[in-house]
């Protein structure tokens, strides 16, 4: 260990020991940790093929854990039933399925685990009207999500993570396709819901406008974790901290991590 | 209006009305799923049903109702489980389910193909007494999941990933659409036919589409147009003595084709609108007619 805990505040809100998983038969994860405190701010970052998408969705359950433990909240995430304190944006190029759907459509979805048998009371609608007022799309509330850009699409995505009012934010490349004037929205966003003391788990691929939020970075590189610690602070790929940060966490039998830049 | 003095038309229109109600209540969410011909596959598993109804002498609705059921929760599992093999597996499971019918009906006693058509093609004239009450329970178990469920649905069928993460039972309700699917199968099974349901469940919702913006609207404006189509063809059926099945899939394609004929100037409109609302109110994006522009680029 290299000394980074000392930046975990409070319980862990996301705790990953061990975890390794596998799409297919590839393995995607070969053991790796990763600690969220509740308050932090942690960007997820690595290459294309490095595991950070794997990892975020083993937490959410929708990859499954071939070893290793997965708990959020303190409860193991088998267990885990407290959906409403999570909030997730996957990572997706449009909000849009198979048959039209407004703003207002999709972004209700995303309250339903704050109802009883999704029945919607004054108190939901008008959370789902905050939420679109926070992302700054109050005014294309009844419009088709197909009539939307690329930015547009991610913060009515973003609105449906935050109108269950979660606790934890775990966001997978919410800067992805996404225009300048959404990119200042979606960082003020995040602005707000850090100060009000959201737990934040994101998924980057660089820092990017977000990298005054962040509390701590952790680099994956083929399915191990290669840096936990402080965001490196120049902005781009060739800057990540890649050189002497070795973080021996995977298994014995595993590849040995070589060093170097990221590729 | 001399046909609803026959009791059998009576039956014919109550029966269509159901499956007009129904069928694009059920699509929807297959449509949404983007697996618009999941009924299809359904209904070949459904002649399986069918043949072994007549086969043992049962009620072919209810047996179809069982059988078809099976295979739809067959196709889930599939789904979940088959990954890249699961196209061959459903072609398997449809084709054995069509040749199985086919197979068991000519094993029945007295029994051959001519029996198999009314079920293909639907027929009017042979809806039964206990046919309407099948269909009335049927249709009210399906109504029932899709209008009181909706919003759980919706989520499911919109973003499966996203829906686990609001803690829905993801699995729970697919495998409940599935069930409903092939609930709606065997609704629709007297009066347009095992091989033309998917059309009825389908081809409204892609024709209400061309006038909405929202789900909610979709929904009405599909459930409107297959009552409309199963009644009108149903009607033309006992007048012009064709068969009721391919009349009502043809009304319905042609009420498509009609609708998106009236919508491309209600769109054209419609974006001029959303391009001056956008220019007037948001200067950031004015110049960015299209939904995605150069600027979208930029930050990746």
């Amino acid at each position: 260990m290299t000394g980074t805990e000392g930046t975990i505040m409070g319980e862990p809100v996301i705790s990953l020991r061990q975890v390794t998983a596998e799409l297919g038969a590839r393995p995607v994860l070969r053991g790796i940790d990763l600690t969220v405190g509740r308050g932090e701010v942690v960007a997820l970052l690595g290459a294309n093929g490095s595991g950070k998408s794997t990892a975020v969705r083993t937490i959410i359950g929708q990859v499954p854990v071939t070893s290793g433990t997965v708990e959020l909240f303190g409860t193991p995430r088998r267990s885990f039933r407290d959906w409403a304190r999570v909030g997730y944006v996957p990572q997706r190029t449009t909000a849009a399925g198979g048959v039209p759907a407004t703003v207002t459509e999709i972004v209700s979805s995303g309250r339903l685990a704050r109802t009883r048998f999704g029945v919607f009371r004054r108190a939901d609608r008008e959370a789902v009207r905050g939420a679109l007022e926070l992302v700054g799309m109050a005014d294309r509330a009844k419009d088709s999500v197909t009539a939307l850009s690329g930015g547009q699409h991610q913060r009515v995505l973003i609105a449906r993570a935050l109108v269950a009012e979660p606790e934890l934010l775990i966001m997978d490349e919410p800067m992805a396709g996404v225009d300048l004037a959404s990119q200042e929205v979606l960082a003020r966003t995040l602005e707000q819901q850090v100060a009000a003391g959201t737990t934040v788990l994101l998924v980057l691929h660089e820092l990017g406008p977000l990298e005054p939020l962040i509390d701590r970075a952790v680099v994956l590189r083929d399915g191990c974790v290669l840096h936990d610690g402080p965001p490196p602070r120049a902005v781009g790929q060739h800057a990540l901290p890649g050189h002497d940060h070795v973080h021996p966490h995977a298994p014995t039998g595993a590849e040995p991590i070589r060093t170097g830049l990221l590729s | 209006m001399e046909f609803l003095n026959y009791a059998f038309m009576q039956r014919a229109l109550l029966a269509a009305v159901l499956v007009g109600i129904t069928a694009p209540a059920v699509g929807i969410y297959l449509v949404q799923r983007r697996q618009a011909l999941m009924g299809d596959g359904i209904g070949h598993v459904a002649m399986t049903g069918v043949g072994l109804g007549f086969l043992l002498s049962t009620s072919p609705v209810w047996m179809a109702t069982a059988v078809s059921v099976v295979g739809a929760v067959l196709m889930e599992l599939i789904r979940w489980y088959g990954r890249t093999r699961g196209d061959i597996a459903l072609a398997m499971l449809f084709y054995g389910g069509m040749a199985g019918g086919v197979m068991l009906i000519n094993l029945a006693p007295g029994g051959s193909n001519a029996n198999l058509t009314s079920y293909l093609f639907g027929s009017l004239s042979t809806v039964s007494e206990s046919d309407v009450t099948a269909i009335c329970v049927l249709a009210a178990f399906v109504l029932l999941v899709t209008l009181g469920l909706r919003r759980q649905l919706f989520a499911v069928s919109q973003d499966e990933e996203f829906a686990r993460v609001t803690g829905l039972p993801v699995r729970a309700l697919n495998l409940l659409t599935a069930v409903t699917a092939a609930v709606t199968v065997t609704v629709a099974m007297r009066v347009v036919g095992l091989l033309l349901v998917s059309a009825l469940m389908v081809v409204p919702v892609a024709a209400a589409q061309q006038l909405t913006r929202s789900f909610a609207a979709t929904f009405a404006i599909a459930v409107a147009l297959g009552v409309a189509v199963t009644v009108g063809g149903t009607v033309t059926s006992y007048y012009q003595d064709v068969p009721p099945g391919a009349t009502i899939v043809l009304l319905t394609i042609a009420a498509f084709v009609a609708l998106t004929a009236a919508a491309t100037p209600l769109a054209r409109r419609r974006a001029r609108t959303a391009a001056s609302a956008r220019s007037a109110g948001d200067p950031a994006e004015c110049s960015i007619p299209a939904t995605r522009g150069a600027g979208d680029e930029a930050g990746v």
